[in-house]
């Protein structure tokens, strides 16, 4: 089933659309960057984008961070909002019911084509704005990266083109938990309606709530438990050394949230009538 | 094959099934009749697992249902509610893919028992058009390719012949009783009299969640007690069987006699000529509104 699923994504001209549209985001800012030669102030504008400038290789960081807060998320969150809701809506999800597929083995071939749309997102995002990266301005991957002084506490940290590369899975890694977090919430939704815009739109109700949440000094008692909170906490990675506390509980918290979401849209699914 | 005891649906007060004790043997042309909302959807949905019932017991192919049904269901082929598939991809893809979702036979055979699925149904020729192109008539007959595609011993199948011309009406119907007569169960739902009549060797007619009626349909065509004469001399037969004429239109005469054969015998001894000579049954038509109230999708003032 989990094949099936798979062939289904990337049949669908959609996938391609939204991996697309997601590298473009960070092509038109990279554009815009080398042409003009203005970097924000440190500290303002997305993380790493002042570092770029002189040096390339960094900008994969840069176009993660770009993406990060709404882009990726809103693309897991339709894609996730419409995983049962647009089959049942499609009818063909009485058909594979009575193939028959099991409705755990559905669910779980759902979310596994998911994270897997995550990675293909991800690894086009990276490869295309490394490129864009390296031609626009310039840079030796393999002389090292220096750390840039608004991310880092210590500037001119120099990484290993190796070390590079293990800070950008480690990035990759935690993305990809932080979006199932998303997707669970979205494929929870799922489970309960039969619109795909319904579940995909409560989906982001729920993660707008909690950028918003973790913003409020008025909510900072609830602000750990935020499924947002931690989102940027991979830029962690990019210290030196790295500083894992946040990292670890950004993990955490996604992974509670994944399972007790998971947990629910399984144990709704199992007893739901499907009536379309 | 099928055994209901009792089975009943409610959603909040309303029972759209109501104690509905459904037998469908092995072998049997079984044609559910009811009006559009009498709860034939929603037990065919509960024969599959589908929908779970509020209470009874369901059999299906000698399993429990749901607890066993993933064991019943690779030898159930369904027609469910219209067809359902993939509008961006063909016919073919999504014939594909649903086999490869499911357990039971070997990718090697796959295309093949597509080929033959497809030519079953009368689309051996598709192309690569993906599924959006397609008339209504053309996904009906992709649903039921879908559903014959493990050659089930049990097909369930919902209004099947929607969407299909008069001629792809027959062919469909020449199809299941091609299939019947090698050995497959069908129980198919339909609100077309007509259908049922001319397909199904026993019937049963839902009526607001009830099956209010469950016989073959030889049965339920009963012989009514009249015979219909008609010949070119009425007046002869009029005096013949005076009293036992209830009615005469022209030619044609309505007989009260419950031996035709001995009214035939009658007739040719006084040499009176006839033309033709039928032994009244009830249609369906007559049986199913005596069985039922009302029609369903009907909302009168209150």
């Amino acid at each position: 089933m989990i094949r099936v699923e798979l062939a289904k994504m990337f049949r669908r001209p959609r996938t391609y659309v939204i991996a697309g549209l997601l590298c473009a985001l960070p092509l038109v800012v990279a554009i815009f960057l080398a042409t003009t030669r203005i970097p924000p102030p440190p500290g303002q504008g997305g993380a790493f984008l002042s570092a770029v400038l002189s040096n390339g290789a960094l900008y994969p960081a840069a176009a993660m961070a770009l993406v990060m807060p709404i882009f990726l998320p809103v693309s897991v969150a339709v894609l996730a909002g419409d995983a049962v809701a647009g089959e049942a809506s499609a009818g063909t999800l009485r058909y594979l019911l009575v193939r028959p597929v099991g409705r755990t083995r559905l669910l779980i071939a759902k979310l596994v084509s998911l994270v897997v749309f995550v990675l293909f997102a991800i690894g086009s995002v990276l490869v295309t704005s490394l490129v864009a990266g390296l031609t626009l301005f310039g840079g030796e991957p393999s002389a090292g990266v220096a750390l840039p002084a608004d991310v880092t506490s210590l500037s001119g940290v120099t990484i290993s083109p190796a070390g590079l590369v293990l800070r950008l899975l480690g990035t990759v890694a935690y993305i990809v938990v932080s979006m199932i977090g998303v997707a669970s919430i979205a494929l929870l939704l799922s489970t309960f309606t039969d619109s795909a815009l319904g579940a995909a739109m409560g989906a982001l109700a729920v993660l707008v709530t909690s950028q918003v949440l973790v913003t409020l000094d008025a909510a900072a008692a609830v602000r750990p438990y935020l499924p947002t909170r931690y989102w940027l906490s991979w830029i962690d990675f990019f210290r030196d050394p790295v500083l894992w506390r946040d990292i670890e509980r950004g993990a955490g918290i996604q992974l509670v949230f994944l399972v007790v979401l998971l947990g629910a849209a399984w144990a709704n699914f199992m007893t739901r009538d499907v009536s379309n | 094959m099928i055994i209901t005891r009792g089975l009943t649906k409610t959603y909040g007060r309303l029972a759209a099934v109501d104690g509905v004790d459904l037998e469908v043997r092995e072998g049997d042309r079984y044609g559910l009749l009811g009006p559009n909302g009498s709860g034939k959807t929603t037990l065919l949905r509960m024969l599959l697992g589908l929908v779970f019932a509020t209470r009874g017991e369901i059999e299906v192919l000698g399993l429990p249902v749901p607890r066993r049904v993933r064991d019943a269901l690779p030898q159930i082929g369904a027609l469910v509610e219209g067809p359902g598939a993939y509008p961006h991809l063909s016919g073919r893809t999504n014939l594909r893919l649903l086999d490869a979702a499911g357990p039971g036979g070997t990718r090697r055979d796959r295309a093949t028992r597509i080929d033959e699925a497809l030519e079953r149904v009368g689309l051996a020729g598709i192309d690569r058009r993906p599924v959006r192109a397609y008339s209504l008539g053309m996904r009906q007959r992709l649903g039921l390719a879908a559903a014959l595609l493990r050659r089930p011993r049990l097909l369930v199948l919902d209004e099947p012949t929607n969407g299909l011309d008069p001629r792809g009406i027959r062919e469909i119907r020449d199809l299941l009783t091609e299939l019947n007569t090698e050995g497959t169960t069908v129980f198919l739902s339909s609100h077309l009299l007509g259908e049922i009549e001319a397909f199904c060797t026993r019937v049963g007619v839902m009526d607001r969640g009830r099956l209010v009626l469950q016989d073959d349909l030889a049965e339920l065509r009963e012989p009514t007690g009249r015979v219909l004469v008609t010949g070119p001399q009425p007046d002869r037969v009029v005096s013949l069987l005076d009293g036992r004429v209830e009615d005469r239109d022209g030619d044609r005469l309505t007989v009260r006699h419950d031996d035709p054969a001995a009214l035939n015998a009658q007739l040719v001894g006084a040499g009176i000529p006839v033309s033709e000579f039928t032994a009244e049954r009830r249609t369906l038509e007559q049986v199913v509104l005596a069985a039922t109230t009302g029609s369903a999708d009907r909302v009168e003032a209150r």
